[in-house]
């Protein structure tokens, strides 16, 4: 399993050197093939080829980008299996690297959760590569464009399957970097280029805590493995925990765009659409709270931390939704609805069902990939972001509006879509959260680092996990649960509203702005309906699973929330289906349209001060390190002029004062001696 | 005789060499001048050397020698000169200023000193 997991992460890292490196090559032995077999022959035999050279493009980087993928998802669709089949670990080291003091592993550690997300990540990249092939075809740099997404794929195979946390650090930081080509992938364009910069930035920023929080954790348990690491953590000091795990914290809201670093994510949206459905929707904003998840145990022992997440999901939640509510630019709008569900998410960790929290992340991966490649095909007829520019797509694009329907209802948690599963589960978690009880667990651990430290290499891996995930609920305060549960149903009729809204102005109505309304073409169109099918059926899991079943009471109440936001808008609506709904908000939606002006006073507190302090050292410098080394130069050249009146080249000057010298040191030694 | 008398001689010669080469123009009388200090030398060395009187004869030995160098560095110097004459058509001393620098100005070669972009500051 170990070997098939590291070829599965090896493939796109290869993949994307050698697109890099051989695609063109690829094309230049392909293209005389292809073009031998498109020219048509009489026979039925050769029919069969001639439809497909048809279909196969002469295009190596194209070839070298998905063939790997594929391979990739067939590899972790078998690891999902397998964990389907027989939960288990398996942890496999390839060297430990010696450091000093704590060694790094190069391991990978496979579990049901890795094996999951993994697969639902090569899904999903699977889906974009195909999808960017017809998406970025007239592009001239889509070989480096495939490259960066296929080496952006390993990255983050390599942060869900790392059995090591500085080795998932790598990867984590990998990702960014793609994230940040990708965005910046037509950076002629100042704003693009802008955007990413700032996406890097505001990511950098949480990236440090993260990497301080895994100095903490690791200093304090001896060790970087994770295994090693979660089965010491009883032993833990609090003060590690806490500190450790607000640490990550920090990069968990940078990276899953939390607030309150969550500006970049809107304005990541100037990349390719595919990218913002790969990188931006689906997976690396998903890999924050992945890695949550993936270390839940610390944040078990540290109720704390998951009392400040709770509290930042609640405000990114409802915050990001209704600025999601008053966008005009679809992508925008996707943008925002991401950080709500994130949020989601967040807030499912929080109250304290890991389970729920990855469910909705499999189920959002899903329904947002399949809503922005939707949108792709949508913008790329359109030719507009805006919504002002669209309406009037239903008839005309079949498969896409179908779809993104299917995505819309899972956005609102419309049953049986998928959404209205994975989001009940967190709710009813929360429910469950408000009663707080009393966690025998906890005090059986409380004195545990009184017992001393570390006795065997990894005494209770399953013993602490199991007890995490599946004992009693960390002991959050109840307020914070209370303040889960209402923003979360608040978000959810905010959430359908701005689902309804968007999907009732994008295809219904008459045309807004001139264009030929026609359906994409098929490598565009079936990726978004082959990941219809996950998005409407995913949820099904639910009813079918012990941990996953829906609460119907809090099911009821969730869905009430929904059709009282959903109706609302639909009833705006309808008087008049020429305007957007969203003129209703008033004076409010230049508010929310700004979200929240956080943009602005990050602006005025941060980058106008650290602009102007920039300003005021170059000036210093100019003014005084430069003045003063230029000063002095002058000054030891005007001294020296003084002394070069002598030298004027007449020798017998210079005689004159050898003698003068001469007798001076005469007269010295008669009058001293 | 007294040893005053070729002293002083030798000193006022000395000094009329000195005065020679401080202030005359013409280099062929610099030259002259220098040969008059060393003659100066000269009359002192053979005058201590009768003063002591030492069995080697020391100081007459030396004369002989600064005799030699002088003949050598009036044949260079001639040279210098002639060679002086024939490029400069001059053999006027205060007109040679070649050894000074050729920029008086103290304040001229600031101007060197740019930033990267080229732009003086």
């Amino acid at each position: 399993m170990i070997v098939v997991a590291a070829v599965a992460v090896v493939l796109p890292f290869a993949a994307a050197f050698a697109g890099m490196l051989f695609g063109h090559t690829v094309s230049h032995l392909l293209s005389p093939l292809v073009r031998r077999l498109r020219t048509p022959k009489p026979g039925a035999a050769r029919r069969g080829a001639l439809v497909l050279a048809r279909r196969m493009p002469a295009n190596g980087p194209a070839l070298i980008a998905v063939l790997p993928v594929a391979a990739s998802t067939v590899l972790t669709a078998i690891l999902a299996l397998d964990q389907l089949r027989s939960p288990g670990t398996y942890v496999g080291t390839l060297a430990r690297v010696p450091t000093g003091t704590i060694p790094i592993a190069v391991s990978l550690h496979v579990d049901g959760l890795a094996s999951v997300v993994a697969f639902l990540v090569c899904c999903v990249a699977l889906a974009v590569q195909v999808y960017s092939v017809a998406y970025m075809r007239d592009d001239p740099r889509y070989s480096s464009y495939a490259a960066f997404v296929s080496l952006f794929t390993a990255a983050m195979l390599l942060v869900v399957l790392s059995g090591d946390l500085l080795v998932l650090y790598a990867g984590w930081e990998v990702m960014g970097v793609c994230s940040y080509f990708l965005i910046g992938h037509y950076w002629h364009d100042r704003a693009t280029s802008r955007a990413a910069v700032k996406a890097f930035l505001v990511t950098r920023l949480g990236d440090v805590g993260f990497l301080f929080g895994i100095f903490v954790l690791g200093v304090a348990a001896h060790s970087f493995e994770l295994r090693v690491v979660i089965g010491r953590l009883p032993y833990l000091s609090h003060t590690a925990l806490l500190a450790g795990t607000l640490l990550l914290l920090c990069g968990v809201a940078g990276k899953s765009a939390q607030f309150p670093l969550h500006t970049w994510l809107p304005d990541a949206m100037a990349g390719p659409t595919p990218i913002s459905a790969l990188i931006h929707a689906a997976t690396m904003v998903a890999a924050g709270v992945y890695v949550v998840a993936r270390l839940y145990p610390a944040f078990w022992f540290a109720p704390t931390s998951l009392a400040v997440l709770g509290v930042i999901a609640a405000i990114s939640m409802l915050g990001a939704a209704l600025a999601a509510l008053a966008q005009d630019d679809l992508k925008r709008v996707l943008a925002y609805s991401t950080i709500s569900q994130l949020a989601y998410m967040a807030a499912g960790l929080a109250v304290g069902t890991r389970d729920g929290a990855v469910f909705h992340l499999l189920t959002h991966g899903a329904f947002k990939a399949l809503l922005f490649l939707g949108a792709g095909c949508v913008i790329v007829t359109v030719g507009s972001n805006m919504m002002s520019a669209m309406g009037g797509l239903r008839l005309a694009m079949p498969v896409t509006f179908w779809s993104m329907t299917v995505g819309f209802a899972a956005l609102a948690g419309i049953p049986p879509a998928s959404g209205f599963f994975s989001k009940d589960t967190i709710l009813s978690q929360a429910w469950v959260a408000t009663h707080p009880q009393k966690s025998p667990m906890y005090h059986a651990f409380a004195y545990a680092p009184l017992r001393g430290f570390g006795k065997a290499e990894s005494p209770g891996y399953d013993f602490v996990l199991r007890h995490a995930l599946h004992g009693t609920p960390p002991a959050i305060p109840s307020w914070v649960a209370w303040l889960v549960l209402v923003t979360a149903l608040l978000t959810t009729a905010v959430t359908a509203a701005y689902a309804t809204r968007t999907w009732l102005v994008t295809f219904f109505g008459e045309q807004r702005s001139a264009f030929r309304a026609r359906e994409a073409t098929p490598l565009m169109r079936w990726p978004v309906a082959v990941l219809a099918v996950p998005a409407l059926l995913l949820g099904l899991i639910g009813p079918f699973s012990e941990r996953l079943r829906p609460e119907w009471g809090m099911a009821v109440v969730s869905l009430l929330c929904a059709a009282a936001g959903a109706g609302g808008v639909y009833l705006v609506w309808n008087n008049d289906p020429a305007l957007d709904p969203v003129r209703l908000l008033g004076p409010a939606r230049p508010v929310l349209r700004a979200a929240f002006y956080v943009d602005t006073v990050y602006d005025v507190a941060i980058v106008r001060p650290v602009l102007a302090l920039a300003r005021l050292v170059v000036r210093a410098d100019a003014r005084v390190v430069d003045a003063g080394v230029e000063g002095s130069g002058r000054g030891a050249r005007r001294l020296g002029g003084l002394l070069r009146a002598t030298e004027n080249g007449n020798a017998q000057a210079y005689v004159s004062g050898l003698f003068a010298g001469v007798v001076l040191i005469v007269v010295a030694v008669v009058v001293l001696t | 005789m007294h040893l005053v008398y070729p002293v002083v001689i030798a000193a006022l010669l000395f000094s009329v060499g000195v005065y020679g080469v401080l202030a005359r123009r013409n280099a062929i009388l610099v030259l002259m001048s220098v040969e008059l200090m060393l003659n100066a030398v000269n009359l002192n060395l053979v005058v201590f050397d009768m003063k002591w009187a030492d069995r080697l004869h020391g100081g007459q030995v030396l004369t002989l020698f600064v005799i030699v160098l002088a003949a050598a560095e009036v044949g260079i110097g001639l040279a210098l000169v002639l060679l002086i004459y024939r490029n400069r058509r001059t053999v006027d001393v205060d007109r040679l200023r070649t050894l000074a620098e050729g920029d008086p100005d103290p304040d001229a070669d600031v101007g060197a000193m740019t930033d990267d972009e080229g732009v003086r500051r």
